[in-house]
């Protein structure tokens, strides 16, 4: 190739390798300095490698955190299975069942997407509480299901659209109904968008930090991330135990985005991207 | 998205994905089972000023809430619990420990807050004497008044009437205290002084002055400083300290009944101090947290003095910390700052029986000398076995007998939580715009909001 | 027709699985030579929304009018109080010069967040989209801090930003002495630094957006323009940027959505006073911290207001393209 475009296409390797090391920098800072013992930690020494593994910061991170570790599995794995059903039958309603004012509804739904829960907060405790959820772990799942319902009708609804209507109506024609549909076309070529739908609600409620702040009525019961930010508030906690900490917090999202990232990738397009 | 079927291999991934996740979290260890409370053998209706329940065979749990997640502050607990469950051994004790967010306690006061506005308070609660408790919970009719428990353990006569008259609301006390800090000490390094030739401290901020400008000469800051964050309230534990040494403490109670102005210039001069100090301190106290400063402390470059509570001696002594001694804070010699951590009895506690008998622990002399060297504070019992505190708790103690007490601001004991939100706000931004009058309009308007002196 | 691989569907002939519930409901198939099953499957349909129906109306729609009603009354300590006092909180909130410093951050923190999002997002997807090596790879870094939350964000980031160690030794070994910089500590532009955190967590999805983008502009189009005469840099500020001006839209929505709500990483990242503040931060400190119901209510309620001038006209945009 000419030497002009050998420049070329190198600058354009050398930007984006210095914009993957500016994505790694922080990852690289928290995976070394969980690797360190206590001694080693100082503020001139931060972005050296440490000099051996030394997993007491770990230890003592999985002792404190494990718990609230559980407590996240226990919420996110019901909730994002149970809010990618509801979506499914949502987004198929909304796709294939069109009824005077069903777009009209649809908007109103995706209004919910977008809201601040700071402008819930105190009536969502309240109601809560008066129906006996609050501080359970059944509260919380409910209503991450509930703050769920926009995002997953909409990325159902979007996949569903995309299925040519006579698919539908030669399965009219053999004699399904609404529910017959859902379960004889529908259901069997979703997977693809369960997968992406589950990771979307998956992360999202693993990462969530407000609503399990707020809902939950003991420390005991705890998600990760309040975990964590309460540790990385708290008097003269070690370094490596509050990074470890964090590492802890990411780590299944980190897993499941590495193993499923295509899937990943696919959901972060539907939801935004119009159909 | 294609509409194929997803592969085999995708799917298995998925789902081994999403079962490895729910293994994992099976084999970590299991939290305490969380058993939602359950009303305790027919607990006897809300006493006034009358019949004591019975607590013997006391069962059930007991659930306790408390901001006491570091070293230190989670032995000294445990000590009292321990002496709990030799006394009730068929309780199990929920220790429900949630460490600061913004500001002591933060996200644990957030949370109690939530509990006790639906209803659901745990069994007893940790919580400063004073009017941290009075403006949250008593005046919003959730505590029961303990003034027969009082009378029954003979705390009138062991607790100095003081401390008393600070856990009180019309006449009645609300919580029991369990040990006594004191806000206006100054830690100091003798070597770092040392550097400049100096070997006393200095006993008033004239003097300090002084000091720092030598220290300051040598490149060594005077005072350790850690206000990072919104309004972390370091800067208000020394300011507070700062208002009683140029007001006198008559005046400075005055602050807290609407007697003294808070645009008083005695508060100007002392956000002058207050800001002048910051020249003096470590370069990057903005940025240093509260939990930090003791490390900054004791590194080798650190600070040579610093303005906080005797908590502070129990920290550096576990850090196996040496080159340190402590007098009372500039100007304050012959008063004590008085700060306490108290529990109290909510109403409708899900075990009264249990949470009384805790009460009844905390306040005796055996609990508050197994929880108080431990934690590095005295009992607020005035018959502590003198032999089983140290050299500087010791003097504390002497000092709590003969000195004048003055209600502390940034612990609670003479303000109200939401005003203290305020006040840490207005000397965060003193902190970062060097700004006295401004700052001295936030605390203004910070009181008026708050009606201090209503 | 050909769907679903080597399927064939189509008429009831073939391996169809409808044919099991044909089998199973011959009576069925009486009653669907008539009208009504359209009917009674319609409001199967509806019955199947209804329960999300209730759970939105009540959740959100339901709450947002209760948050709406305490901005409305006197509730501002621990006891319970409903005086109605109309819009007294709302004149007390817009006078409060925390809420002044609030909306000050708001926008610059919308423009930082924003801008650097859309214009590092673009950039790397026009990168990635020059048919390089290894593409899958850069992507998946890229997006990689997106996984993650905004807690583990910050305290990655909040180390980073210490003045004493951090981003500042890094540019102190690379030989700047005395490079000091107080980064989300400053007194003025902390806000700013944490849109740095903020940003690297975020560009890499707007990168997704883009590349999608990019992937959607045909050969023909570049073709056709470079046959024109068109240089690189007029092909993009011509066709291309034009052509993305949905997804540089979406961009803009949804970076401004997250300035709005922006709590987790100002928890963590939190510089003195109000420099950092933000409306979702007041509204948890006044309501949870410091036990002033109804003027965390009114923030909250504000916040409703303002996201709903961002929203309203995405939706209507979408609606736009639907019809299309």
């Amino acid at each position: 190739m000419s030497l002009q475009r050998f420049w070329s296409r190198g600058a354009i390797y050398l930007v984006l390798i210095a914009f993957c090391l500016f994505y790694l920098m922080p990852f690289y800072v928290m995976f070394i300095t969980g690797l360190k013992p206590y001694e080693d930690l100082n503020v001139t020494r931060m972005w050296d490698l440490p000099k051996g593994i030394y997993l007491e910061g770990i230890i003592e991170a999985w002792k404190r955190v494990a718990p609230n570790f559980r407590n996240s599995a226990m919420i996110t794995i019901p909730a994002a299975l149970i809010s990618s059903f509801i979506g499914s039958m949502n987004g198929y309603v909304f796709a294939k069942w069109r009824f005077p004012g069903s777009d009209t509804l649809f908007v109103l739904f995706l209004v919910g997407m977008f809201l601040p829960y700071q402008g819930i907060l105190i009536p969502l405790v309240r109601t809560l509480q008066i129906v006996g959820l609050y501080g359970s772990p059944v509260g919380l799942i409910m209503v991450h299901c509930i703050f769920g319902i926009p995002i997953t009708a909409l990325l159902f609804r979007s996949y569903y659209a995309s299925i040519p209507n006579e698919l539908i109506d030669a399965s009219k024609i053999d004699g399904c109904g609404f529910l017959g549909i859902y379960r004889y076309v529908l259901l069997p070529i979703s997977m693809p968008a369960f997968a992406v739908v589950l990771l979307w609600q998956f992360t999202s409620i693993w990462n969530d930090y407000l609503i399990g702040l707020v809902v939950l009525s003991s420390p005991r019961l705890a998600p990760i991330n309040v975990a964590v930010q309460n540790i990385a508030g708290s008097w003269s906690v070690e370094w490596n135990v509050q990074m470890s900490a964090a590492l802890i917090a990411a780590l299944p999202t980190i897993v499941v985005y590495l193993a499923l990232g295509k899937l990943f990738m696919r959901g972060l397009l539907a939801g935004s991207l119009k159909g | 998205m294609s509409h194929r079927y997803l592969n085999r291999r995708e799917f298995l991934k998925v789902a081994a994905l999403l079962g490895g996740t729910a293994i994992l979290a099976a084999c970590a260890p299991k939290a305490a089972p969380t058993t939602p409370p359950k009303k305790e053998e027919a607990a006897p209706p809300v006493a006034k000023a009358t019949a004591p329940p019975k607590v013997e065979e006391a069962a059930g749990e007991l659930e306790i809430f408390s901001w006491w997640t570091s070293g230190g502050e989670v032995e000294a607990l445990n000590a009292v619990y321990e002496i709990f469950s030799a006394a009730y051994p068929k309780v199990t004790i929920e220790n429900a420990a949630l460490a600061g967010g913004q500001g002591q306690g933060g996200n644990m006061k957030a949370l109690l807050e939530t509990r006790m506005m639906g209803g659901e308070p745990p069994d007893s609660f940790q919580v400063h004497l004073g009017r941290e408790l009075i403006d949250s919970h008593v005046i919003a009719d959730r505590m029961e008044p303990l003034d027969w428990l009082y009378a029954e353990e003979g705390w009138y006569d062991v607790f100095p009437e003081d401390v008393v008259d600070i856990a009180s609301y019309e006449g009645k006390p609300y919580s029991v205290p369990v040990n006594i800090h004191r806000s206006n000490v100054m830690w100091y390094r003798p070597s770092r002084l040392a550097e400049v030739g100096v070997t006393e401290p200095p006993a008033t901020w004239d003097d300090f002055f002084v000091v720092a400008a030598d220290l300051k000469v040598a490149g060594i800051p005077a005072m350790a400083i850690a206000e990072q964050g919104g309004g972390g309230g370091f800067c208000g534990h020394v300011l507070e300290n700062i208002l009683v040494s140029v007001m006198g403490p008559a005046k400075y109670r005055g602050l807290f009944d609407g007697s003294t102005a808070w645009d008083d210039e005695v508060v100007t001069k002392s956000l002058e101090i207050m800001d002048r100090i910051l020249d003096y301190a470590n370069r990057d106290y903005l940025s240093t947290s509260w939990g930090d400063i003791n490390d900054r402390f004791v590194s080798d470059d650190g600070p040579a003095m610093m303005v906080m509570g005797d908590w502070t001696h129990g920290v550096l002594m576990s850090k196996g910390f040496k080159d340190y001694h402590w007098t009372t804070a500039p100007g304050t010699a012959g008063l004590f700052m008085v700060l306490s951590d108290s529990f109290g009895l909510p109403k409708n506690a899900p075990h009264r029986n249990n949470a009384v008998a805790f009460l009844r622990i905390i306040g005796s002399k055996d609990g508050q000398d197994a929880f108080n060297p431990i934690k590095g504070s005295i009992p607020a019992r005035t018959d502590g076995d003198r032999s089983k505190y140290d050299e500087y708790l010791n003097e504390a103690m002497d000092d709590f007998g003969t000195d004048e007490g003055v209600p502390s601001i940034q612990h609670g004991a003479a303000v109200k939580q939401s005003f203290l939100v305020d006040y840490d706000i207005g000397l965060a931004d003193l902190a970062a715009n060097h700004d006295v009058a401004k700052a001295q309009r936030m605390l203004v308007e910070a009181a008026k909001v708050a009606d201090l002196g209503e | 027709m050909r769907i679903l691989g080597n399927k064939t569907v189509g008429q009831s002939t073939s391996t169809y699985r409808g044919e099991r519930g044909l089998a199973a409901s011959p009576l069925r198939s009486a009653i669907r030579r008539r009208a009504p099953w359209l009917r009674g499957d319609t409001a199967l349909a509806i019955l199947v929304l209804i329960p999300s129906i209730i759970a939105v109306a009540v959740f959100i729609y339901g709450f947002i009018i209760w948050t709406g009603y305490i901005s409305t009354v006197k509730w501002n300590t621990v006891v319970e109080d409903h005086t109605f006092v109309g819009l007294q909180n709302w004149i007390q909130l817009f006078k409060m010069d925390r809420f002044h410093w609030d909306l000050r951050n708001l926008a610059l923190y919308a423009v930082g967040f924003m801008s650097q999002c859309i214009v590092f997002g673009f950039l790397i997807a026009v990168l990635l989209d020059q048919k390089i090596k290894g593409e899958a790879l850069f992507r998946t870094i890229v997006i990689f801090p997106f996984a993650v939350s905004g807690i583990v964000t910050g305290v990655a980031w909040r180390w980073l930003m210490q003045p004493t160690t951090g981003i500042n030794l890094l540019f102190v070994k690379m030989g700047l002495e005395n490079f000091y910089f107080e980064w989300n500590a400053h007194p003025k532009w902390g806000i700013l630094a944490i849109t740095i955190a903020a940003a690297w967590q975020f560009t890499g999805y707007v990168m997704a957006l883009y590349l999608a983008g990019l992937r959607g502009i045909s050969e023909e189009v570049r073709e056709a323009a470079r046959v024109d005469g068109a240089g690189t840099w007029a092909l993009y500020r011509r066709i291309i940027i034009p052509l993305l001006m949905p997804v540089t839209f979406t961009a803009i929505v949804l970076t401004g959505m997250g300035s709005i709500r922006v709590f987790d990483l100002v928890t963590i990242l939190a510089g003195p006073a109000f420099t950092t503040d933000t409306l979702a931060f007041h509204m948890y400190q006044s309501t949870f911290g410091q036990y002033r119901f109804s003027m965390g209510a009114t923030v909250g309620f504000f916040m409703i207001l303002l996201s709903l001038f961002l929203v309203v006209p995405y939706l209507r945009s979408m609606q736009f393209e639907a019809e299309r």
